[in-house]
């Protein structure tokens, strides 16, 4: 369910509250063995996150009456202005907020693990994730695919190189999502359809599946391929169909950067979303230098469920958002 | 009828796909971290009974459907419609043999059943949970014999045949679970 209640016990069993502990534990004895510094960056900020599909919380400062401050849906932005100025590695392990997400994985605030590591390609970056759920859930075979072999296996198109009539007229095959499909004309929310209604549903349930090279058009913060400029070095992250992580060989460029925040912004105008000023403290740094570097975050809600089998988020939740 | 936007789905929330009326049975929320929200449900369709599984992006309207359950109760089968009447108004329905389905074998007179209406045409006869029906044949069977043979078939005056005791006899009086069709148990005329 998710009305609010007036239920003051919490979600999670004190069994559950122990593990969550252990594994703030583990992950922070982790990046300390690697030698990756703590950090915890503001979580209020001036600016939002421009990609179409989320949505900040936004308060005030009653100091700063103007001003709109927006709870951040990930530390990217910030952790980035300090890979800037001080080019170390670094992790963050707290909380983010997403408006519009209630339900069996998504809590509007949630815990991420996020971590950047200078200097490291995307393989690099996977190999130290799958390291990470190797320690916390045993070992668990691994799966790597590419976006377009995983759609060349479960689904027999092309992501790369279908029309969009050729992938409604694939995805109509499946009773569940094939109303939908035949209505929808844009080619990314296809694809996001097949992959997360069709494509990872089937996943090996006992084991971790790595996606990587995502489609240009979904690069996100990542940089695209030099060897292909179809594809971006973006990669994620699932543990049976549970999608954990979500990292990127990340775009360091700053002209780059800003035509991406243009991009979005156009994108979210064509959705119907209010456009979000872009972040020019980040773009300031990027100018400066970000090094060479990739990262990677990581839902730690979702982790726990796996390592304690438990169904739903709000069973490892001291409480979720109904009961808050 | 107003429309739902998917953020307003739930289960039991009636609304209309392929030309019927469904009911919402499961919702779930897939959102990947990067990308379009979509909602899966699984429906039930309420004419044909069939169920299917949807999936709509969040944010999508869908026409809602004007379905509603009534308490009425249940007056005489005509031999084509079965005819209920409001107890408050006074006022009749008649469902079709289509909307009273498997319920027809539990119906006894004055008994207040579930129907639902679509548009106000009843589409579904709910019979209560609980009915007391006469057994009108069965074997005679041994009395005092309960030793676990899981009992014996006996049709009932409506028509029904359920599994009841050894010992339950022609012309006694029996309580059925409508919703399992299992025998309760014996009642004192």
């Amino acid at each position: 369910m998710t009305q609010l209640t007036e239920r003051w016990q919490p979600c999670a069993s004190l069994a559950t509250l122990q593990q969550r502990a252990a594994l703030f534990r583990t992950i922070r004895a982790f990046f300390e063995a690697r030698d990756v510094l703590e950090v915890d960056t503001p979580l209020l900020s001036r600016c939002g996150v421009t990609d179409l599909h989320l949505e900040n919380l936004v308060t005030r400062i009653s100091r700063y009456p103007d001003q709109e401050f927006y709870l951040q849906t990930s530390p990217e932005y910030a952790m980035k202005r300090l890979l800037a100025a001080h080019g170390v590695s670094i992790y963050q392990l707290g909380k983010v907020f997403r408006d519009d997400e209630v339900g069996r994985f998504h809590n509007p605030e949630f815990t991420m693990l996020e971590w950047y590591r200078i200097g490291f390609q995307m393989p690099a970056l996977i190999a130290e994730v799958v390291d990470l759920l190797h320690q916390v859930l045993g070992n668990y075979a691994v799966h790597q695919l590419t976006y377009q072999q995983a759609f060349l296996h479960y689904l027999t198109v092309d992501p790369l190189t279908a029309t969009v009539a050729e992938l409604q007229a694939c995805l109509s095959q499946y009773e569940h999502v094939a109303d939908l499909a035949c209505r929808e004309n844009d080619r990314d929310t296809l694809l996001q359809l097949a992959l997360a209604l069709i494509i990872e549903p089937q996943f090996d349930a006992k084991a971790i599946t790595v996606i990587s090279h995502f489609p240009t058009s979904q690069a996100a913060l990542a940089q695209i391929d030099p060897h292909d400029e179809r594809v971006a070095l973006r990669f994620e992250v699932y543990v049976g169909g549970v999608e954990l992580a979500n990292g990127y060989q990340e775009l360091t460029d700053a002209t780059q950067q800003r035509a991406r925040f243009t991009q979005d912004n156009h994108l979210r105008q064509q959705f119907g979303k209010t456009p979000k000023a872009p972040d020019e403290r980040l773009l300031k740094a990027l100018e400066t230098g970000l090094p060479a570097c990739s990262g990677v975050a990581l839902g730690v809600d979702r982790l726990l469920m796996l390592q304690t089998g438990l169904d739903d988020i709000r069973h490892v939740l001291p409480f979720d958002v109904t009961c808050a | 009828m107003a429309n739902y936007s998917t953020n307003e789905f739930k289960a039991g929330l009636k609304i209309m796909q392929d030309g019927e009326p469904c009911n919402i049975i499961e919702n779930e929320v897939v959102k990947p971290g990067k990308g379009q929200a979509f909602n899966r449900v699984k429906i039930r369709k309420l004419i044909s009974g069939k169920v299917v599984e949807k999936t709509f992006k969040s944010g999508e309207t869908v026409e809602g459907a004007d379905v509603a359950d009534m308490e009425l109760a249940y007056l005489y089968n005509d031999g084509e419609f079965w005819h209920f009447m409001n107890n408050e108004t006074f006022e009749q329905l008649a469902a079709d043999a289509k909307a009273v389905g498997d319920a027809t074998k539990w119906l006894v007179e004055q008994d207040l059943c579930t129907l639902t209406l679509w548009n106000g045409n009843p589409i579904a006869v709910t019979p209560p949970n609980f009915v007391e029906l006469e057994v009108v044949d069965t074997d005679p069977g041994l009395k005092g014999d309960t030793a676990g043979t899981g009992g014996k078939p006996a049709t009932l005056s409506t028509g029904a045949v359920v599994r009841v005791p050894l010992f339950v006899q022609i012309g006694e009086i029996v309580k059925v679970d409508t919703r399992s069709g299992e025998y309760v148990s014996r009642v004192q005329k």
